[in-house]
């Protein structure tokens, strides 16, 4: 999240205090993420130093009493524009703890690879709930709010679905790890966290090819 | 008393070795302003429930009791009165009959019922209005957007005080904006007094319930417990 980007967005729109901004963030972002003044100000002090903002009279008035106003500027515009249109960093594929636990899972005698992805998705659709809640209890009419909560939705959805389409493959295939005889519990993960190593390579080297 | 009493339910298609379990000893109570979510894969038996729920199929075995009547003992005629009067549906494909207005559609199962056509016209009135839909009353299923019909299909399955509504993937082909507005008003319906059933494979529509039940091979396996509530999402640092 770019404090800094939000902050030369909500100066886009015309000069302002640094109180009144952090009002403005907090509001358009459905208030889940709370800022500190501190926050505030320092952001501002940066981009200050950086030619972004500058500060003075806000709203052609001189200062409120402490209240500094601040305005882009033109570089701070073309810094905006850029940050908003620059395609998000090809990531690397995160250290996934849910994939880990169900490829160890398939692998420790006596426990059934199924339960566990069930007690996960459990896990998961309670706290879909508690999203949907957020939403269902506030107004359609709340847009900052629902874009929040459909962000953390669908990334949690992302997780079910990929749990539900492992339960099927599970059931249609064999998953066919290589023995090792000293089944000890850092070793299962050591080689479980290889092969998810070797995949994540494998399908970053074909999308590459792409 | 619950509206919706499964009891060791279970229904086999066919004979022999070709027969087909699609529930085995399901259990399941769902009460007045509920909104109960059967979530699972294709073919995980959870249509069948819904069409044992509504009496439009029979259970091979165990006990389904609707609004406090058991209908493992009901006739036929008894049977169609339950649907008129307590039951509503809402299916995928929406089940809109093409020749009949939006007005004529949900007026239907109360004419039916033997009300008299204005009287039932009033009802499917104000229940397109309670959807937003009262200025397309006069409009044929085909002339109305996704979101419309779907939204018709929600007036008739709860016009008249339906004790318990029933929806199978109730948002078809919608798209996910139109699709949580079914979902909303689905909830309504169950926060007004009615019970409500949603099956689907989808998770955020799941999400909508206050419990969600999950069935693999026609068992039911597990259940979600009563969330805790959504305030405690927003602290801090989340998400």
């Amino acid at each position: 999240m770019s404090v800094r980007h939000a902050i030369l967005a909500l100066l886009s729109e015309g000069p302002k205090y640094g109180l009144q901004l952090r009002q403005e963030f907090e509001a358009r972002t459905g208030e889940v993420w709370p800022l500190n003044v501190g926050q505030v100000y320092t952001t501002l002090q940066r981009l200050e130093r950086d030619g972004l903002v500058e500060s003075g009279e806000a709203d052609g008035r001189p200062h409120e009493g402490a209240q500094k106003g601040y305005r882009i500027t033109a570089p701070g515009r073309r810094e905006l524009v850029d940050w908003l249109t620059k395609p998000l960093d090809d990531p690397q594929p995160p250290r996934d703890e849910l994939l880990i636990k169900v490829l160890i899972a398939v692998q420790v005698p006596g426990v059934e690879v199924h339960d566990v992805i069930q007690v996960h998705r459990r896990h998961l659709v309670e706290t879909m709930q508690r999203y949907t809640a957020v939403k269902a209890s506030a107004s359609e009419l709340d847009v900052a709010l629902a874009l929040v909560v459909d962000a953390e939705l669908y990334r949690i959805e992302g997780a079910v679905r990929w749990l539900d389409t492992a339960e099927v493959r599970l059931r249609q295939h064999t998953l066919h790890i290589p023995e090792i005889a000293d089944e000890t519990p850092a070793l299962l993960a050591k080689r479980a966290n290889s092969v998810v190593a070797a995949g994540q390579r494998s399908a970053r080297r074909r999308a590459v090819q792409r | 008393m619950s509206v919706l009493r499964m009891v060791q339910v279970s229904k086999v298609y066919g004979g022999g070795a070709a027969a087909v379990h699609a529930l085995r000893d399901v259990n399941l109570l769902v009460e007045a302003g509920e909104l109960v979510a059967v979530m699972g894969p294709s073919g995980s038996g959870k249509s069948s429930m819904l069409t044992i729920a509504g009496t439009l199929e029979d259970a091979t075995s165990g006990e389904v009791t609707v609004d406090g009547a058991a209908i493992g003992s009901m006739s036929a005629k008894d049977r169609a009165r339950l649907r008129r009067r307590s039951i509503g549906f809402v299916f995928q494909d929406f089940n809109l009959l093409s020749g009949l207005t939006a007005a004529e559609n949900v007026a239907m199962p109360l004419e039916l019922d033997g009300m008299n056509a204005r009287q039932a016209r009033a009802a499917a009135h104000a229940a397109l209005e309670r959807l937003g839909v009262l200025e397309r009353a006069a409009h044929f299923p085909d002339d109305l957007s996704g979101g419309e019909r779907q939204r018709v299909a929600i007036a008739r399955a709860i016009v008249g005080e339906r004790k318990l509504l029933l929806a199978d993937e109730p948002t078809g082909a919608l798209d996910s904006v139109n699709s949580e507005s079914v979902m909303r008003l689905l909830r309504e319906a169950c926060t007004a007094g009615a019970a409500g059933v949603v099956v689907t494979h989808e998770a955020q529509l799941a999400s909508w319930a206050d419990r969600v039940v999950f069935i693999r091979d026609g068992h039911l396996v597990d259940q979600t417990s009563r969330p805790a509530g959504p305030e405690a999402l927003l602290v801090a640092g989340t998400p």
